[in-house]
């Protein structure tokens, strides 16, 4: 049973599940598993790549992506502030890339945690010279609100730091992202099982984003399907109404009975 | 704990945080090897994947002011020297960029006046157009001549306190400036100062009890992930080779020791990278491949011009800082003397290949100029 199609900006997609690139066991694995998982949307970390238009065969990541069959988004991770950022998305450009990025600005390299003042820097200039841009960011509903005023096509609050595998730990604060957003949301960074990013689609957000734990798993190519499947039972609950949950039992001969009588 | 090092903070401007706790837990406590070595596998996982960044080192010059018991370069050694001209680096560099390298480390001895800063920068410029990515591994410098170096395009700076043990520090390094242990522990913060994004920290495992060793590094890399923030921080144990000088290591650490190390390093610090050269043979070092380390060398040569024989004509030794001319009968042998011997002799090719058997991608391309130029 297909899910409702989304838009980020003009452009629409089916797949509600888009796929990193990076920490993969080999190229082919990571090719038979962006096939598994349906995704439409695969993002490509910049400093592996060749930008320089010599197409070095010891950075050939995005000879092996069908850009036919895949959007490929750009991600500026490496950057530690706006200018770099905003250098490295527009190299993207001239080096062939479609106008669009992952603005990733994570100036710790330990738990890759993003920089709010900087992200909201590089997407004011990024947004003036028409990139469609999905800022990373933490899960801050008020900063999600400026992102969108400064032209970002999406927010994509972290579940968890990236590669974590932690669930979504910043529940309470996406559900008010969610609740907010004029732009679809994105979970990313941190959703280590199928039932995480299940968990992000019944709450709401209209996609999550995955890496780590496909490009790890012992078979990536499975773990793939079962993230595909755990996004469109996600999806699927939340377009049929997931009835809300309650902390205590509700009595079955309702209190308030007494006004239908 | 059994082998608990006791004070090994002592005298160091580092304190003993949790993580610190954690390591000497990891490292001295009762958890068998195994156990770790799984954790370790999994965290290098999660924080890295399945993949290994490959590296060269390049020798710039084998001329060297300190005397330092352990190292082949030292003043005193009666070795055959010389220092690479630029043109000549970028010869070598370009040498290493064909076998497949993306990643460049450049080596040098300390000589203020054959290799200051400015040729330094020099070299790094004439590297950044042939890899994306140019470390420096020299004596330690100023914030200022630090920052020459970062803005001619290098971003990684190696600066090994070789011991964090301060008598043996000052029983090792005989003479010369590299005898100043502080300034050379203050180094790293200078080199952050000046804007270096990766930070390369070590000891020389064979100069001192290598359980102190061990706690103090530790101690260094968790004080600088709290002060040099921005920067990623990587260790390395190389352990003490055979070099010229015959010096034998005062302790040896095996090798189960060893890889109990790497394993603690990485669940103590699970986003540190962890490098392993090719001091190490062959066999360990596939067996360590996905436990914990994150960068390798391959097809190591340690001494100038040791890929393409560039500087050969000018090979000389250095007696009390004089140049003095080979003999006649030496020419034949014409190259320059090498830091330490290597073990693990495969090629970059070879070792990728063992990666790949591994499940492991090896990643030659992770940095892009473009985000520092």
């Amino acid at each position: 049973m297909p899910t409702e199609p989304w838009k980020i900006g003009d452009r629409e997609f089916q797949s509600r599940l888009l796929v990193g690139t990076g920490k993969f066991p080999s190229v082919s694995a990571m090719q038979s598993a962006l096939e598994a998982s349906g995704t439409e949307i695969v993002t490509v970390a910049l400093r592996r790549v060749d930008l320089t238009g010599h197409k070095d065969p010891q950075a050939d990541m995005l000879e092996e992506i069908d850009q036919n069959k895949y959007l490929v988004l750009a991600n500026t991770s490496g950057a530690m502030n706006a200018e770099e950022a905003v250098r490295l998305a527009r190299l993207a450009v001239a080096a062939g890339l479609p106008k669009w990025v992952k603005l990733e600005i994570h100036p710790d390299p330990r738990y890759l945690l993003p920089d709010p003042i900087e992200t909201l820097k590089a997407t004011e200039i990024l947004a003036k010279e028409g990139f469609t841009i999905l800022p990373y960011i933490n899960a801050d509903p008020v900063l999600a609100k400026r992102l969108e005023e400064a032209g970002a096509a999406t927010v994509m609050p972290l579940g968890a730091p990236i590669g974590s595998n932690r669930g979504i730990e910043t529940r309470a604060q996406i559900e008010i992202i969610i609740e907010q957003a004029c732009v679809p949301v994105i979970v990313d960074a941190g959703l280590g099982a199928p039932s995480h990013a299940a968990e992000a689609l019944e709450m709401g957000a209209d996609a999550v984003l995955i890496n780590t734990a496909i490009a790890v798993a012992e078979d990536p190519a499975a773990m793939a399907t079962a993230f595909r499947l755990g996004v469109e039972a996600g999806r699927l609950a939340f377009e049929a109404g997931l009835s809300p949950a309650r902390r205590e039992a509700s009595a079955t001969s309702p209190l308030t009975g007494f006004l239908d009588e | 704990m059994s082998g608990w090092p006791g004070s090994a903070l002592e005298g160091l401007p580092f304190k003993r945080t949790n993580t610190v706790a954690k390591f000497e837990e990891l490292m001295f406590g009762t958890a068998r090897l195994e156990e770790l070595a799984e954790q370790a596998r999994a965290e290098t996982r999660k924080n890295f994947g399945k993949t290994m960044r490959l590296f060269a080192p390049l020798y710039l010059s084998n001329e060297c002011v300190n005397t330092c018991k352990y190292c082949g370069f030292s003043k005193d050694n009666p070795i055959r020297r010389v220092t690479l001209k630029p043109e000549e680096v970028e010869k070598e560099a370009r040498y290493l960029a064909q076998t497949g390298f993306r990643s460049l480390l450049l080596v040098s001895g300390e000589h203020p006046r054959e290799v200051p800063a400015g040729y330094i920068a020099e070299c790094v410029k004439k590297s950044v157009s042939l890899f994306p990515s140019v470390a420096v591994e020299v004596a330690p410098l100023e914030t200022p001549e630090y920052r020459q170096i970062v803005e001619a395009g290098a971003e990684g700076l190696v600066l090994y306190q070789e011991s964090y043990d301060r008598p043996a520090y000052a029983e090792m390094h005989v003479s010369g400036p590299k005898r100043n242990f502080d300034e050379r522990l203050a180094g790293p913060e200078r080199g952050y100062v000046a804007g270096f994004r990766r930070i390369g920290l070590g000891v020389l495992v064979g100069l001192a009890d290598w359980r102190r060793e061990l706690v103090a590094l530790a101690a260094h890399v968790s004080h600088l992930m709290k002060v040099c923030w921005r920067a990623q921080i990587t260790v390395a144990l190389p352990r003490l080779r055979p070099a010229a000088g015959g010096f034998q290591p005062r302790v040896a650490m095996s090798d189960r020791d060893f890889v109990r190390a790497l394993c603690a390093f990485r669940i103590a610090f699970p986003q540190a990278g962890i490098v392993l050269s090719t001091r190490e043979p062959e066999q360990l070092r596939n067996g360590l491949m996905e436990l914990g380390v994150t960068m390798m060398s391959a097809g190591s040569e340690t001494e100038p011009g040791g890929y393409t024989g560039v500087g050969k004509e000018r090979l000389h030794r250095t007696v009390r800082g004089r140049e003095v001319a080979l003999e006649s009968s030496e020419w034949e042998r014409a190259e320059a003397t090498e830091q330490f011997e290597i073990s693990d002799e495969r090629s970059a090719e070879q070792l990728s290949l063992a990666l790949r058997q591994r499940g492991l991608d090896p990643v030659w391309k992770d940095w892009d100029r473009a985000l520092t130029a």
